[in-house]
């Protein structure tokens, strides 16, 4: 088991009022599963997101990862288990600007403290693997959104994490360009990668293997999903 | 993470708002540039100080006929000439290590060849020279038969000699002082300005003798022996006070004073009164450079303002960093490595712009300043600290940011 929650609780306290964002989510994740979580806005998806991958701490409520127990580490052990074992794909892709994509990629090693030759040599080789050896040196400006988002998921890769966690990684492209990123993942999937996928469109939740609904902070459907092949049209 | 790599972060953050960073450091770059300037200007008028006490002596008494009372109006000091050549013999007979020399001094004009020049003449003593530490640059020094005999040789004073006699050279040439033909045995060493502009260099030294007879002309024939002023050289090693005490005990009892009577004479130590102004000049010198110091300061308020303003700007790169493991001490130096490498840039261009100040400075108003490596190390440590410590605050607030709340800012 990769993922295991009991009991999850995540309480925000709004000025006077606490905004219960998790009720109690109990859920379990494989090793190889490609998950969508889907839900409307409020429903506690993107709060669950960021449990998972180690950026917020629950309230209460336990949450290991790969049996580690995480929901009681420090700031920093999390900061370290988001470096060797979580990849992140944001909507808006969050590269550095001005900076070229190899280093935007190779930004993981430099905190997991890889020297400079190895570093550069596994960043090229995940840009390649994601379709864009040719264009290592360009800067975020000088790219597609699709593009961008490919070295995100480079980077997301590029210190092979456990776990792929992509929070509407769709949402900012087109409806072609959303597909190529979506064969991206299944791609990855078929290799073994875990990904969990947040979204509240079903075109694109359609995709994954497995379908958590959320709603009102707890999770209301559980289904296994017949994932649609993201064949690109030549 | 290294430090190398933070200082490469730092440079590419600092390089793609360079107008912002130039800005920035323009702070710290006139605030540095004003320390360097204030210290190298105070240093300089310090050294000239320092310049001035070598130059006449340091352990220098001066002694100077007293005051005379005539029918209850007292004279001011020099108005009666106390002191005579038996009083400077004494001296160096009974205090050990005293140097004591007479001075009688006159003014005349010399004539050499066609040229002429007005300067003072003072008759002295070979000990004169000893006493003031002067060295003979060219020539020789009075034989002792030339001070008994009154022979009619002179040593020049290096403005003298360049006056009188130009590219000449002065040695053995005959100069004539008051229609009196002298020959020029020496050339004394450039001894510089007074404490009060006085060139000292303009002078010409002859033997007591032969300047009371020839050219001084003294108009009342008792006192003789009488001298001006007497120069007393105490021994290195000598407490000032009591050396003074020495003198003054010496001098009361060889001119019968009675106890509780007023001296005759005046006792001055020329190193006191300078060390007082030296010690006036530094802080002279500490005062501006504390001034400069505040806009230093006001650069570092500069570089604080800015490193927050870009921590806000950059919430969500903060908010990447650390979902791709960033901790928080990475954070934190990161941003406090571009405010150090903004105050050290700016304090290596200050630098550069005080030391160019300072020349300028130098050349243009003429005064004196010295460049002192400590000062500028002093001042770029200063500026590194001022970022440290501006830098310090903004740098907190980025590396205690929420990882989600980061990465959600619009």
């Amino acid at each position: 088991m990769l993922i295991r929650t009991r009991n999850l609780v995540k309480v925000y306290r709004m000025g006077d009022t606490e905004v219960r964002a998790l009720a109690g989510v109990d859920v379990s994740i494989d090793k190889g599963e490609f998950v969508a979580v889907m839900g409307p806005s409020g429903s506690g998806k993107s709060t669950f997101m960021n449990l998972v991958g180690c950026l917020d701490r629950p309230t209460s409520g336990e949450y290991w990862l790969d049996g580690k127990a995480v929901s009681d580490m420090t700031g920093d052990q999390l900061a370290t288990v988001r470096n060797r074992h979580i990849g992140f794909v944001f909507q808006h892709f969050n590269l550095l600007a001005r900076t070229p994509a190899q280093e935007n990629v190779e930004l993981p090693l430099v905190y997991a403290g890889i020297a400079k030759q190895p570093r550069a040599a596994q960043a090229l080789a995940m840009l390649e693997r994601v379709g864009l050896g040719e264009r290592a040196h360009h800067q975020p400006a000088q790219l597609s959104g699709g593009q961008q988002q490919r070295v995100a998921i480079a980077r997301a890769l590029v210190t092979e994490p456990l776990i792929i966690l992509a929070d509407e990684p769709t949402g900012a492209l087109d409806s072609h360009t959303s597909l190529e990123i979506m064969a991206l993942f299944q791609a990855l999937n078929r290799n073994g990668m875990t990904v969990v996928l947040v979204t509240h469109e079903a075109d694109v939740a359609r995709f994954a293997r497995r379908i958590l609904r959320f709603l009102d902070g707890r999770v209301v459907a559980d289904e296994s999903n017949l994932p649609v092949e993201a064949a690109v049209p030549a | 993470m290294s430090a190398l790599q933070l200082l490469r972060i730092a440079l590419r953050a600092l390089a793609i708002n360079k107008l912002r960073s130039a800005l920035t450091m323009l702070g710290i770059v006139i605030g540095v540039g004003a320390v360097i300037v204030m210290l190298a200007v105070g240093a300089g008028a310090q050294a000239r100080v320092e310049e001035q006490i070598r130059a006449l002596g340091s352990n220098l008494l001066l002694v100077m006929p007293g005051t005379t009372t005539a029918g209850g109006v007292r004279m001011g000091f020099g108005s009666s000439s106390t002191l005579s050549e038996d009083d400077v013999a004494a001296i160096n007979r009974e205090i050990p290590g005293a140097v004591a020399a007479p001075a009688l001094r006159g003014s005349a004009q010399v004539v050499w060849g066609n040229s002429n020049w007005s300067t003072q003449v003072y008759g002295t003593t070979p000990e004169y020279l000893e006493a003031r530490q002067w060295p003979i640059a060219a020539g020789r020094g009075f034989e002792p038969a030339e001070m008994t005999s009154g022979g009619k040789v002179a040593l020049v004073g290096a403005t003298v000699a360049r006056q009188l006699f130009g590219d000449a050279d002065p040695l053995d040439q005959q100069i004539r002082i008051k229609r009196v033909p002298f020959t020029v045995i020496g050339v004394l060493e450039t001894k510089g300005q007074s404490l009060i502009g006085h060139d000292q260099d303009d002078v010409i030294l002859m033997p007591i003798t032969t300047a009371r007879s020839r050219v001084i002309g003294s108009a009342n024939a008792a006192k003789q022996r009488s001298v001006g002023t007497v120069w007393v050289k105490m021994p290195q090693s000598a407490d000032t006070r009591e050396f003074e005490g020495q003198v003054r005990a010496l001098l009361r009892q060889r001119h019968r004073l009675q106890p509780g009577a007023d001296d005759d004479f005046s006792l001055r130590n020329l190193a006191e009164v300078m060390a007082a102004q030296e010690a006036s000049s530094r802080v002279l010198a500490l005062l501006l450079a504390a001034v400069a110091s505040v806009s230093l300061l006001v650069g570092g308020i500069g570089i604080m303002n800015i490193m927050l303003v870009s921590v806000t700007e950059r919430t969500r790169e903060i908010g990447l960093r650390m979902a791709v493991g960033a901790r928080t001490r990475d954070i934190l130096g990161q941003f406090l490595v571009e405010a150090v490498t903004l105050s050290l840039i700016g304090g290596l261009v200050g630098v550069g712009l005080g030391i160019g100040a300072a020349t300028l400075i130098a050349s243009f108003a003429g005064w004196r300043v010295v460049l002192s490596p400590q000062a500028v190390v002093l001042a770029v440590a200063f500026a590194v600290g001022i970022g440290v410590f501006f830098g310090f605050y903004p740098a907190r607030k980025a590396a205690q940011l929420n990882p989600v709340e980061a990465l959600r800012f619009e």
